[in-house]
């Protein structure tokens, strides 16, 4: 089952790769993992998708706890959250396929955000679901490049 | 003005401009270090020049491995942090597996490597390495020192994680031109935000185990490195008073009770006692007391070990509580204050049957004594009546690890001496030196094969230096004989590369460090050699010829649940 964690870390370097690191050497599965800096210039949030049952999520949070660069993990799989990914996407077009492809960027609230004579590059938020059906829908008009941020999710309010 | 200035520098006051190497070195003396075991090199003159000023003691190893393994016999006799010192690039990556050691034994190391300078960082210069890279998983935490005014805090908070919490080794890098550079140091203070030790433990989880114990009819205590490390063994003993409980050790447990105690049933797993196996098997309760479920104990079938009991699972570290085997009460704290509660609480269980059933166990199946001419059971066990008491065993890694465990009268904690987790063959003899500086007038032995010996013999000459007057009873069967014994059980005696066919002449290579050699070869020299080697003011180096068809008794082949011991 896949999980959300959102880690708190200190903002320094090499945090990453004791994270990851971590992930790597007790053989837990990190299906996408994004990370910025957050509103406290101090410290970053990693928002971690990993593959696992609820045991090796118990194992991933408590060995995450004992890094002294993790200040928090808390895991959002169950709570109510709102969650995002940004994709970039550039489809093959010609002079047959372009209205259709605008047409299903309309559809999906997506942006063109570049055109060229034979592609065009589309920008799309959403959830992952989103981005999979939209690449669906466009993948026979020719996928040609697919960039995905991963995951970020946060805390619906009055939870 | 240039006057002054020499002035400041040989009489540094507070307020007064300092080397990041003379601010170091003042850190860690304010950490009451007396101790470090180095090795000096490139990357590290600045911090060797300042030693010279500095009433820090410095113990000069002939091999990077042997500081690391040195500062660990340290801390692991003493309790304190044991710190050593390398230089970058080789040196720093001769100390890892020595990090490695006592990582897995979490015992607690502060490990200082030398650096190139910041400006050539990264560049893939002379004797550059990413030790912090490196040694990532095999620390507790590390640091990369890239501004002088950080030491005093980065030391502080070094040797608080080292040995707070489950203790564990703390790596500082520390570039050249750091060492070099000057600050007026400030007060250091801790900036551990997130960083947080279990003490007491929850009192609910508390009254249960009290409860479980009370009620329990067929209970054993498993005790670990933890009992030893938060110096839980007196509550151990007490506990033990009070209930009646039967307690199995791990390897890192020997010494929580001592040797000769009747509660204790001996060791637990692959070269266990039958007692203590069938006890775990068998019972409805298990207090597991500061240990992780080694697959050493387990052989790695958490699910078929004490499938019979309730677990009651103390620990410091909380993920290792559920790694292994599922725990009915979960504690998280300090052995020793847990135990200290549930005393507090608890009553003696009604547990005769239980115990009757043990003593037919311990009276069917005994450890034995082999019929070779030279016996390892005896040998350690007249060491250990000559050498009494307050004697330090430390071993190294193979048989002779299994029969100094086994067959050593260890009477106290932190007087057993071993590489559990790792398993490093060459810790013997470096541990031994760190533990004889630890208490200068203990009596040390060190258990060690002629396979580890050679692995860092070069350290015979560290003991000479320093007038370390440590025993080697070197049991000396001219075969890697834990290997050998594994490829007779598993691979149809078909034996490979396991045979030491160029040995030296030990007796010689003693002499040649200006150690005194002797030569024992039958059961009858063996009280005679340990006595002289004891009256002996220096060291002493035994060389016990004992057979390579002595095997390790009983034994449970990896895989197998612990109560399908082989040689029963």
């Amino acid at each position: 089952m896949l999980h959300t964690l959102a880690v708190l870390v200190e903002n320094h370097p090499g945090v990453l790769t004791r994270v990851s690191g971590l992930f790597a050497r007790r053989a837990y599965n990190i299906e996408s993992l994004s990370v910025c800096q957050t509103e406290d210039p101090d410290i970053s949030r990693m928002t971690i998708v990993v593959d696992g049952d609820d045991r090796v999520l118990e194992q991933v949070t408590k060995q995450l706890h004992k890094l002294v660069v993790v200040h928090k993990v808390v895991d959002l799989t169950s709570e109510a959250v709102v969650n995002r990914e940004l994709a970039l996407i550039r489809v093959k077009v010609n002079a047959d396929s372009r209205s259709e492809i605008l047409q299903t960027v309309d559809v999906f609230r997506g942006q063109v955000v570049d055109m060229g004579r034979s592609s065009v590059i589309v920008e799309l938020t959403g959830d992952s679901e989103k981005i999979d059906a939209f690449v669906r829908t466009v993948r026979h008009h020719g996928l040609m490049e697919l960039v995905r941020t991963g995951k970020i999710a946060i805390l619906r309010s009055d939870n | 003005m240039m006057e002054a200035e020499s002035d400041l520098i040989m009489e540094p006051e507070s307020g007064a401009n300092l080397t990041g190497a003379e601010i170091l070195l003042k850190a860690l003396a304010a950490e009451n270090v007396e101790l470090i075991f180095g090795y000096p090199g490139g990357a590290v003159l600045p911090l060797y020049d300042a030693l010279l000023q500095s009433p820090l003691r410095h113990v000069l190893v002939r091999h990077e491995q042997a500081a690391a393994h040195a500062a660990d016999g340290y801390a692991r006799v003493s309790g304190k942090p044991g710190v050593c010192l390398a230089t970058s690039g080789p040196g720093a990556t001769n100390l890892v597996t020595g990090i490695a050691n006592a990582y897995m034994d979490s015992v607690p190391l502060v490990v200082l490597t030398g650096q190139v300078p910041t400006t050539l960082l990264g560049t893939d210069s002379f004797q550059e390495v990413d030790i912090t890279g490196i040694t990532m998983p095999i620390t507790k935490h590390s640091y990369l020192v890239k501004d002088v005014r950080e030491i005093p805090r980065i030391v502080k908070e070094a040797f608080y994680i080292a040995g707070s919490g489950r203790p564990g080794p703390v790596v500082i890098d520390l570039p050249k031109d750091i060492q070099a550079a000057t600050t007026v140091p400030e007060e250091a203070s801790l900036n551990l935000k997130s960083y947080k030790v279990f003490g007491k433990g929850n009192a609910g989880q508390i009254i249960e185990a009290a409860k479980a114990i009370s009620a329990s009819k067929r209970p054993v205590l498993y005790a670990g490195g933890g009992v030893i490390s938060s110096g839980a063994d007196g509550a151990l003993r007490e506990l033990c008073r009070k209930t009646g409980l039967p307690v199995v050790t791990t390897l890192m447990g020997i010494g929580s009770l001592p040797h000769e105690h009747p509660h204790l049933l001996g060791m637990v797993g692959m070269h266990g006692t039958v007692t203590a196996n069938y006890a775990v098997d068998d019972c409805d309760l298990l207090i597991a007391v500061g240990v992780r479920f080694d697959d050493r104990v387990t052989s790695g079938l958490g699910h078929r070990f004490a499938t019979k009991a309730k677990v009651i699972h103390i620990d410091i570290d909380p993920a290792e509580i559920g790694k292994v085997v599922r725990a009915g009460i979960p504690i998280v704290g300090d052995a020793r204050q847990i135990l200290e509660s549930i005393l507090e609480r608890v009553e003696a269980p009604e547990i005769e049957d239980w115990w009757r059933q043990i003593r037919l166990w311990q009276e069917d199946h005994p450890l034995n004594y082999s019929q070779t001419d030279l016996s390892p059971r005896l040998i350690m066990e007249k060491i250990g009546e000559l050498a009494g008491e307050t004697s330090i065993v430390a071993t190294d890694v193979g048989q002779h690890q299994m029969w100094a465990a086994q067959f050593y009268p260890v009477r106290r904690s932190r007087h057993f001496i071993t590489s559990s987790g790792l398993g490093a063959m060459g810790f013997g003899l470096p541990a031994a030196i760190g533990a004889q500086l630890a208490q200068p007038e203990g009596l040390v032995f060190l258990v060690v094969g002629d396979g580890g010996l050679q692995m860092t013999m070069q350290e015979l000459a560290t003991i000479v230096q320093y007038d370390l007057p440590v025993k080697i009873a070197l049991l000396d069967n001219g075969v890697l004989g834990m290997v050998r014994q594994l490829q007779g059980v598993f691979c149809g005696e078909r034996f490979s590369e396991i045979q030491l066919h160029a040995n030296p002449d030990f007796l010689k290579i003693a002499e040649a460090y200006g150690i005194l050699g002797m030569r024992v070869k039958t059961e009858a020299e063996v009280e005679g050699a340990v006595r002289e080697a004891i009256e002996h003011r220096g060291p002493v180096l035994m060389d016990f010829l004992i057979s390579a068809d002595e095997w390790v008794w009983p034994m449970v082949p990896p895989g197998k649940a612990i109560t399908e011991m082989l040689g029963r």
